[in-house]
């Protein structure tokens, strides 16, 4: 139907012409769809807006710079695919301009001046010659033509009277709906898109924020005001808490958006299914507008927003709203450090003192109440199981080095023996490593800690060490000297092991024995070690008045020894064992503002209105022709259908039929 | 002088509801009588959108009976075969398990099998009824695609009650996975083909468009077998809206008219070549004209495009009101996209330029590759905000 824009500009006509002519072409046009779609294809495929560091990992650094240069990171904002989009929506508003008077001209037309010569050139054409007058043929025509509810036209001319049937010139009104109905889409989608704030952002009015601050201490080059009419940013609020702002993601950091009002977290709530899945996240907000003081209470959850003015307020995530934390901080040098106790929250920063590492900065940084997790039950199958709860901290020294770690709260069955958990890692990029402390009898850390602190008593170690040399000795031929000798490297190894591990060992093994004697100085090294540790636990044991070690106090033994072997690379000077909590939620709010959402779903509208119309109303045209004889008249009937020719080709033959065999043919 | 009867009904085009005869006022009262019974039956556990979804259904299913009279005769099947069922059950889901006619034929996991076995029987024999010629076997074919589309609707409306009698808080409409949506695209496939095979008086078709069908019915097989899909599970809170009833099912009348349209676009291809090749021979003679077949392809094309056009905005919509942007560029929402630029494309061709032919089949049939991976593959590679259904 649009072959009209396919018409050449008249000669003669200068550069617009031409640009009209290619701005409007259906050959642009479908290239623009076809790059349009293959474009939205990268943003599928390359996940947007992730932090670059991630990128720089995934690519390389050559890669990224590209990449970056391209837009690649948010595409649907980056300047060649906002250049498609443009040029699409310049290219439909072209055609439809030019086509669209055409068409509403075409809906309303008739075509009474149609010459009979191009009438029979039409493929649906049938002519013969009948008995009756042609002012009759035209009554029959009349009648048929209405009686199928076509709207009809009719000329009396010199030789010729005509009458001209018409239905469906809403079809072309299709055109017409379906291609504003884009143009008024694109029109409200950049209503409502960053391109204002990239303006800007380019022209240097505004500066994405990379910096890890408090929001009031955020410049006024990385803030927008109240008035911004689009926007659509995230803000966590703890409950009982309040905020007039959210935050919006912008390259690698963000802005700060001023709302004009202020909402409230009373309270968030999680509920799940008997199975345990989330059912519904929840949010109890007060609202009070900053200008009138209005206050609007509204729960709100997922699918349910509050929607004020034209500000809209979802449900988006949640998280941790600084939950107090009660901690106990077992020093892991107790010859050192003391063990401390103290109270934390999330999201708090916390110096702590040792001596071994000097002055350390924590930085707890999440709890979770819930850890679903795989755990081995006693059948030796796997089952999701809830944990119980968790937090997360970092360590930084005085270099800045930090060390992360997640500590769980109770302690977890593993093949029936119980363990403190404790995971690290150096960077967000690695797995945890975990360090897994034996549970005591009285289900505590006091034995191990105990334990700890023993091998870390050089002076008792080395008395220790004497008495079980002197037992040793009972019964093999052993000099004083050799005794000596023996308990001192009983000694040194407990407290090389107790520093450093099997690797402090295996380093002084390699230091001090030529290369050939290594393995077997080593093998005879840890066997002193061990029964050195054996000797020092069961001297504890005493002390904690325990009676005969039984089994599972020899279990304990094994798993503590493994537990203090790894602890020189837990880069801690505590075990930060979690007490008590409070929980204190966060509820994760996305509020924006879309001035062009109704906009969109107008043009919507007008789109699927239009596809109907065009697809399923035919606009369909009969001319009967009638030309006077001296006896009746000659009668030429055909028609035209802008859809479907095969149901048109039942139509025409079902009409003619009609016509011709009410009539009767001369002889 | 006497004008013959059928020559007098081209001067009198009855408006449509004077065409109306007495059966289509009975199907009009049944299927609101039918409503109002549901409405006043369950009235208090929907909201208003809900009540309006429920009038409209009711009010398209007037219109759809009135509009393709075999539909009725279905819609009856599956209410009947349905209620049968849900009445068995009573309160007890376990009854499942004892019931003779549940375990065997009417649990919505039974009604499923049996669509699936239906659906590959009916492509065996439409091409053994297309190769044979013979008439008979062609309507033992569908009639088997007929059953298969009841026991597929029957098994989702039990699908729908049994999630309910697990636990009330889990109950919801059948199509919030790609379990239950695969069982939704074959039988709305399946009906498509049936109305064109009635429309167009040819069964050579059947075969070719059930094979999408079959292949969408060994996928479930799988799903369900291999990854134990078929078990119900409890919304996600992001689903649990009233747009999922129309969002998702407006969906796959597109889907499947694309990929009924690709079929039809095969089948094209095979006799084009066949009158190159031989023009008295089987593939120029037994199917159908390009002219029909270009026709055809046309139709499911733009009623495809049509409802996914209706889909995306719904779509658009509900993302709005979960997700906080009627447009993401997520994964689906970007591939929805992408979709219907393809057919925008290529309904722009057909209009503007006049094409038809092989270039016009070819494009429809990679049309349901891109189709495909929307449906699919978004699914599969890409990972977003519309992940349900992850395989």
């Amino acid at each position: 139907m649009a072959t009209q824009s396919e018409q050449r500009p008249p000669k003669g006509k200068g550069f617009s012409a031409h640009l009209t002519q290619f701005l409007g072409s259906m050959n642009l046009a479908i290239s623009l769809l076809v790059a349009l779609g293959i474009a939205s294809v990268i943003g599928t495929v390359l996940k947007q807006n992730e932090a670059f560091s991630n990128y720089i990992i995934k690519f390389g650094p050559f890669w990224h710079e590209i990449f970056m240069a391209l837009g690649l990171y948010d595409v649907y904002i980056a300047s060649w695919f906002l250049f498609i989009l443009v040029f699409l929506m310049i290219s439909t508003s072209v055609c439809v301009l030019r086509n669209s008077p055409l068409m509403l001209r075409d809906m309303r037309h008739f075509r009474l001046n149609v010459q009979e010569k191009s009438l029979r050139a039409f493929h649906h054409v049938q002519e013969e010659s009948f008995e009756e007058a042609p002012d009759e043929v035209m009554q029959r025509a009349r009648d048929l033509m209405k009686g199928q509810g076509f709207r009809v036209r009719e000329k009396k001319a010199e030789g010729h009277s005509l009458l001209v049937g018409m239905r469906g010139g809403w079809s072309r009104l299709g055109y017409v709906f379906t291609h504003v109905g884009i143009i008024v889409i694109l029109i409200g989608g950049t209503l409502d898109s960053k391109i204002p704030v990239r303006v800007a952002q380019m022209m240097g009015q505004v500066v994405a924020e990379h910096r890890d601050i408090p929001a009031n201490e955020v410049p006024d080059k990385s803030r927008l005001t109240a008035d911004n009419p689009s926007f659509r940013g995230n803000v966590n609020i703890p409950e009982g808490k309040s905020a007039n702002i959210v935050f919006l993601g912008l390259d690698d950091g963000y802005l700060v958006q001023s709302l004009p009002f202020e909402v409230t977290v009373k309270d968030f709530r999680v509920e799940h299914y008997a199975t345990g899945q989330p059912k519904s996240f929840e949010s109890d907000l007060v609202l009070r507008d900053l200008e009138t003081d209005e206050v609007i209470e509204q729960t709100i959850a997922v699918n349910h927003p509050l929607v004020y003015e034209n500000f809209a307020i979802y449900q988006a995530s949640f998280g941790d709203g600084g939950t107090k934390l009660d901690l106990n901080l077992w020093s892991l040098n107790p010859e050192l450090d003391r063990p401390l106790t103290m109270t934390g929250s999330v999201f708090k920063d916390y110096v702590v003192e040792s001596q071994v590492y000097g002055p350390m900065n924590l930085e707890i940084t999440d709890f979770r109440l819930f850890n679903i997790e795989p755990v081995v039950n006693s059948e030796g199958q796997t089952e999701q199981k809830n944990i119980g709860p968790s937090f997360n901290f970092k360590l930084r020294n005085e270099a800045g080095i930090a060390k992360e770690y997640t500590n769980y709260m109770n302690p977890v069955d593993q093949g029936g023996r119980f363990f403190y958990i404790s995971g690290v890692r150096d960077s967000p990029s690695e797995q945890f490593r975990y360090l897994n402390i034996p549970q005591d009898r009285e289900g505590g850390l006091k034995r191990f800690m105990t334990y700890l602190a023993y091998l870390h008593d050089e002076a008792r170690v080395g008395q220790i060490a004497r008495e079980a040399t002197i037992q040793a000795a009972v019964g093999a031929q052993m000099s004083q000297e050799v005794q000596d000798q023996i308990s001192q490297t009983m000694q040194r190894l407990i407290m090389l092991f107790a520093q450093g591990g099997y690797d402090a060992i295996l380093d002084d093994v390699s230091r001090n024995m030529p290369e050939d004697k290594q393995e077997a100085a080593a093998e005879a090294f840890i066997k002193v070690l061990h029964s050195g540790t054996q000797a020092v636990y069961l001297h504890m044991l005493k002390d904690l008045e325990v009676g005969e070690p039984d089994e599972r106090d020899w279990q304990f033994y094994d798993d503590a020894i493994s537990a203090v072997s790894v602890l020189p690379y837990y880069g801690s000077p505590y075990y930060l064992k979690l007490d008590g909590f409070e929980h204190i939620q966060a509820s994760g709010l996305q509020i924006t503002r879309s001035p062009g959402k109704d906009v969109v779903y107008f043009g919507s509208f007008l789109l699927i209105i239009g596809v109907f119309m065009m697809f399923y109303i035919a606009h369909q045209r009969f001319w009967v022709w009638i030309t006077p004889m001296d006896q009746g008249s000659h009668v030429l009937f055909a028609g035209t259908s802008n859809r479907n020719p095969l149901d048109f080709d039942t139509l025409f033959t079902r009409l003619n039929k009609a016509l011709f065999g009410s009539l009767n043919k001369s002889a | 002088m006497a004008v013959p009867e059928e020559i007098m009904q081209g001067f009198e085009k009855p408006s449509w509801y004077q065409r109306l005869t007495v059966l289509d006022w009975g199907w009009a009262l049944l299927v609101l009588v039918s409503t109002g019974y549901a409405y006043s039956r369950y009235q208090s556990f929907m909201d208003g959108y809900e009540i309006g979804i429920l009038i409209g259904s009711g009010l398209s299913l007037v219109l759809m009976g009135w509009y393709w009279k075999p539909f009725r005769l279905y819609s009856i099947a599956v209410a009947v075969l349905s209620l049968l069922a849900i009445s068995i059950y009573g309160t007890d889901l376990q009854i499942g398990e004892q019931n003779f006619f549940l375990k065997y034929i009417l649990s919505s996991q039974s009604a499923i099998m049996w669509m699936s076995a239906l659906f590959v029987l009916a492509t065996v024999t439409y091409f053994g009824a297309l190769f044979s010629g013979n008439d008979f076997v062609g309507r033992v074919a569908s009639a088997m695609t007929w059953s298969a589309a009841v026991m597929g609707m029957v098994g989702l409306m039990v699908r729908w009650r049994e999630s309910y009698l697990i636990d009330h808080e889990i109950g919801h409409i059948p199509v919030s996975n790609l379990y239950e949506v695969f069982i939704l695209f074959s039988l709305i496939t399946g009906l498509m083909y049936l109305f064109y095979e009635a429309r167009y008086k040819s069964r050579a078709l059947g075969g070719f468009v059930l094979l999408v069908i079959s292949a969408a019915v060994a996928f479930l097989l799988w799903y369900a077998f291999d990854r134990g899909a078929h078990e119900i599970q409890p919304l996600v809170p992001a689903l649990q809206s009233y747009w999922m009833k129309i969002h998702v099912p407006a969906n796959f009348v597109g889907y499947g008219a694309f990929a009924l349209a690709a079929m039809v676009g095969v089948v094209y291809l095979i006799r084009l070549r066949g009158e190159r090749r031989n023009p008295v021979g089987f593939a120029a003679t037994r199917l159908p004209s390009t002219a029909q077949l270009d026709d055809l392809m046309y139709k499911s094309i733009a009623l495809g495009f049509a409802f996914f056009t209706i889909a995306t905005v719904l779509g658009a919509m509900w993302a709005a009101e979960a997700w906080g942007g009627y447009w993401s560029w997520d994964p689906k929402e970007t591939w929805a996209l992408i979709v219907w630029l393809n057919y925008a494309a290529w309904l722009h061709m057909r209009f503007t330029k006049g094409w038809r032919g092989a270039p016009m089949a070819w494009w429809a049939v990679i049309g349901l590759f891109i189709t495909l991976f929307a449906f699919l593959g978004v699914n599969m590679f890409l990972s977003g905000l519309h992940s349900y259904g992850q395989l």
